[in-house]
């Protein structure tokens, strides 16, 4: 199956809540504000964000009246452009120059890290590549076990301390162990954190302290993972995180509900994340690269 | 932050009204726009802001303005009380069996922090003299049973299970047989992260409900859920007829709009809130505190009722008086110091106060106190005469030296700890202002400043 008929399928659900509204409400209707607020409705329900929402519904308005559309028919069309041209057009592929690739996985308690790292490491081995993966949450109970468990799914060594470690003494030997070892990946897992928490964005700091120390070009990647059922709290979480760990891109999960994830556009308007990857089940192989193109045209698709 | 406090929005919306007698629809229209914005961005469903508004805007139009009140303060109020009304009281209670062993079982999303809370639910229930029995119901999240082994090891709390080959239900089963025969009289149900949409593992939650009957099905949600979280607690709420709610994560910096919603569709109580890692970190939920953290008015609440529990009343009244004349000095910081430490830790004080978003000295003092830095600045201070403390611009050159020479410290620390000082005091200078006007709006107080 192609990335777009898998990413269609995982996003039924959005699709079909929010395309069959936008359907219902724009044919055979007058172009009048009451529409509009209907279509603001629409997006804010998407977890757009009211501001974003309100934006794009502004612009929309513009392009009506500078195009001089008549047919309420047309106004999806123009939407879906509005809405392209903040995700951008390019597809966001992984950078995976540097032996080994370092990627670090970070995010808030819950959002799905150890489920993506192991789908993630599934993805390169696939593509024959040697993974090695760091239990960098020495944190949360029974974190390193279920790291191996997905190590032993997929196939590649786990580098792990006790729980209670320093974090950064792991990242520090798993980073010697893919030097030794000659791994082309490195998948580095971390704790759970709230972004508000001083002390722990302190510690994430010192995970990558070592890492530029040991590694100066690493790392390549810094994913943040992000819950797809998480309202206008995702910006904030993007905005402390990029602050700290200087993200490179997004994985939006669990986007097989019926959630809309919608938060991403404001994230990627507002602080120009992009999003690289999307999970939409809990197979090994659910997880996808993110096409932003192709999230529009899914979203918006009839 | 995206969106400042809407009480400081509304106050500049009706800033031109001041002096009205009574609120017209039109002021009202206007104030209603910041109040959607509010609920909104602080994900409250867009449904539940629609009626909310429209109950609102009824109860607004045409009233009297309280004499102490400007218009906009007003609007707060109303606002401010009708979204506590809608967020219930406080029911942090769970309903224990006469016969026991009471049931509770745990269900939500992926994710959500069902384990974490089963752990901080049992440590909270011993505590309340009770004996829990945690039960390894997750069976296909990989490790979710050791994550709740090692919870139970943490709290001596014993933990039932069968592996994660043998069915939940057939381990909810074995399970309250075990309870019986140990005497456990609480049987705390962790069950798999699931999708609300995904038609097995929502029927298989209805058998385990069917084969033990708990009294209690808690519904454990996200406090940063965005404008699904209807959706998911309705669909819940559908097949197993939830009890409660547990919000988790509420230590953050979200709204927690989704709490709102949930209450909102389900008509449960929101019974407790998760407030950190920790495994104590789990508390009543205070639908009033939540409503003004929605409105961007802080956690003004919680703050007050921590620092009444820990501060000296008296020394807090004689702070107060000391910054309402400019007499605060060195030695009530360091008294200050050691009572802040008291209460906590000082990111999660400074979390709860509202305005924080604005106020930049506030932030440079988040990012410069550390514990650490904390035993230094006490030891700066203990170098000091008791002259130097009350009347600290006289600490030139060689006082300096020699401070910093005592307390083991270079003169720059010094430097800095009289910068903040200033800026502390600055800072207080402002709360003292803050405090006066929020009085009037809701009768919120500051600690220090009673």
């Amino acid at each position: 199956m192609g990335f777009f008929s898998k990413l269609k399928e995982g996003l039924t659900k959005t699709r079909q809540g929010f395309v069959a509204k936008i359907e219902n409400l724009v044919s055979g209707k007058k172009i009048d504000d009451e529409l509009y607020e209907e279509l603001e409705e629409l997006l804010i329900q998407a977890d757009v964000g009211v501001n974003t929402a309100i934006e794009l519904v502004e612009d929309l308005r513009k392009a009506v009246k500078e195009r001089k559309i008549e047919d309420s028919g047309e106004l999806k069309n123009v939407l879906k452009e509005l809405v392209a041209d903040i995700m951008g057009s390019e597809e966001f592929k992984l950078k995976t120059v540097n032996k080994p690739t370092v990627i670090v996985v970070v995010g808030v308690n819950g959002a799905g890290k150890t489920t993506t790292i192991g789908k993630l490491a599934n993805n390169f081995k696939q593509d024959g590549k040697n993974v090695l993966l760091a239990a960098g949450d020495t944190f949360r109970a029974a974190a390193i076990d279920q790291l191996e468990i997905w190590g032993n799914r997929v196939g590649c060594d786990v580098i792990k301390h006790q729980e209670g470690a320093d974090p950064a003494a792991v990242v520090y030997d798993s980073l010697q162990a893919a030097k030794a070892r000659e791994s082309d990946i490195l998948i580095i897992d971390t704790a759970g954190r709230l972004h508000t928490k001083v002390n722990l964005m302190e510690e994430l700091k010192k995970i990558f302290r070592v890492i530029s120390r040991e590694m100066p070009d690493a790392p390549d990647e810094v994913l943040l993972v992000l819950d797809a059922t998480t309202g206008q709290n995702a910006i904030s979480q993007s905005k402390l995180f990029a602050q700290a760990a200087g993200v490179t891109g997004i994985v939006l999960t669990k986007l097989d509900g019926t959630a809309k994830g919608g938060v991403v556009i404001g994230i990627k308007s507002e602080l120009n994340i992009p999003v690289k990857f999307i999970g939409v089940g809990e197979q090994i192989d659910d997880l996808k690269e993110f096409s932003p193109q192709d999230f529009v045209e899914a979203l918006f698709e009839e | 932050m995206i969106f400042e406090g809407l009480a400081e929005k509304l106050q500049n919306t009706f800033q031109k009204l001041k002096g009205k007698g009574k609120l017209n629809e039109a002021d009202v229209d206007q104030a209603m726009r910041d109040v959607r914005v509010a609920l909104l961005e602080a994900d409250v469903n867009f449904k539940v802001v629609k009626d909310f508004i429209k109950k609102v805007k009824e109860r607004a139009v045409g009233q009297e303005v309280l004499q102490s009140l400007t218009p906009g303060q007003h609007v707060i109020k109303i606002v401010n009380d009708e979204l506590t009304e809608l967020l219930g009281g406080t029911q942090s209670k769970i309903n224990i069996s006469s016969k026991p062993p009471t049931v509770i079982m745990l269900v939500g999303l992926q994710g959500a922090g069902k384990t974490t809370t089963a752990g901080k639910l049992a440590n909270l229930l011993r505590k309340q003299g009770r004996r829990p029995l945690l039960v390894a119901g997750d069976v296909y999240r990989p490790a979710a049973i050791k994550q709740l082994q090692v919870l139970g090891d943490q709290l001596s709390i014993p933990v039932y299970t069968l592996g994660d080959k043998t069915n939940p239900v057939d381990i909810a089963k074995g399970a309250m047989e075990h309870a019986r025969s140990y005497n456990n009289d609480i049987v705390i149900i962790d069950t798999a992260g699931r999708l609300h949409i995904n038609e097995e593992l929502m029927e298989e939650l209805q058998n385990v409900k069917n084969a033990v009957h708990p009294h209690e099905i808690l519904f454990v949600m996200d406090a940063t859920t965005g404008q699904d979280a209807v959706n998911i607690a309705q669909s819940f709420h559908e097949r197993l007829g939830i009890d409660g709610v547990i919000i988790t994560k509420l230590d953050g910096d979200t709204r927690g709009g989704g709490a709102l919603s949930v209450k909102a569709v389900t008509g449960k109580p929101i019974k407790f809130a998760g407030m950190g890692e920790k495994l104590d970190a789990l508390e009543p939920f205070h639908p009033d505190r939540i409503a003004s953290r929605i409105l961007g008015m802080g956690d003004v609440l919680s703050l007050i009722e921590k620092a009444q529990s820990t501060l000296d009343s008296d020394k807090a009244m004689e702070l107060q008086r000391k910054i309402r004349t400019q007499e605060y000095s060195l030695q009530d910081f360091l008294d200050q110091m050691e009572q802040i430490k008291k209460m906590g830790s000082l990111d999660q004080i400074l979390g709860m106060i509202p305005g924080l978003g604005k106020m930049k000295q506030l932030k440079d003092l988040k990012g410069a106190v550390d514990e650490k830095e904390m035993v230094h600045m006490k030891a700066i201070i203990q170098s000091m005469t008791p002259k130097e403390r009350n009347d600290p611009k006289i600490i030139k050159d060689s006082r300096k030296k020699r401070i910093a020479k005592g307390s083991g410290t270079k003169v720059s620390e010094v430097n800095r700890l009289l910068k903040q000082f200033e800026e502390t005091r600055k800072m207080m200078k402002q709360f003292s202002g803050m405090e006066k006007n929020l009085k009037k709006g809701g009768g919120f107080k500051l600690p220090f400043f009673k």
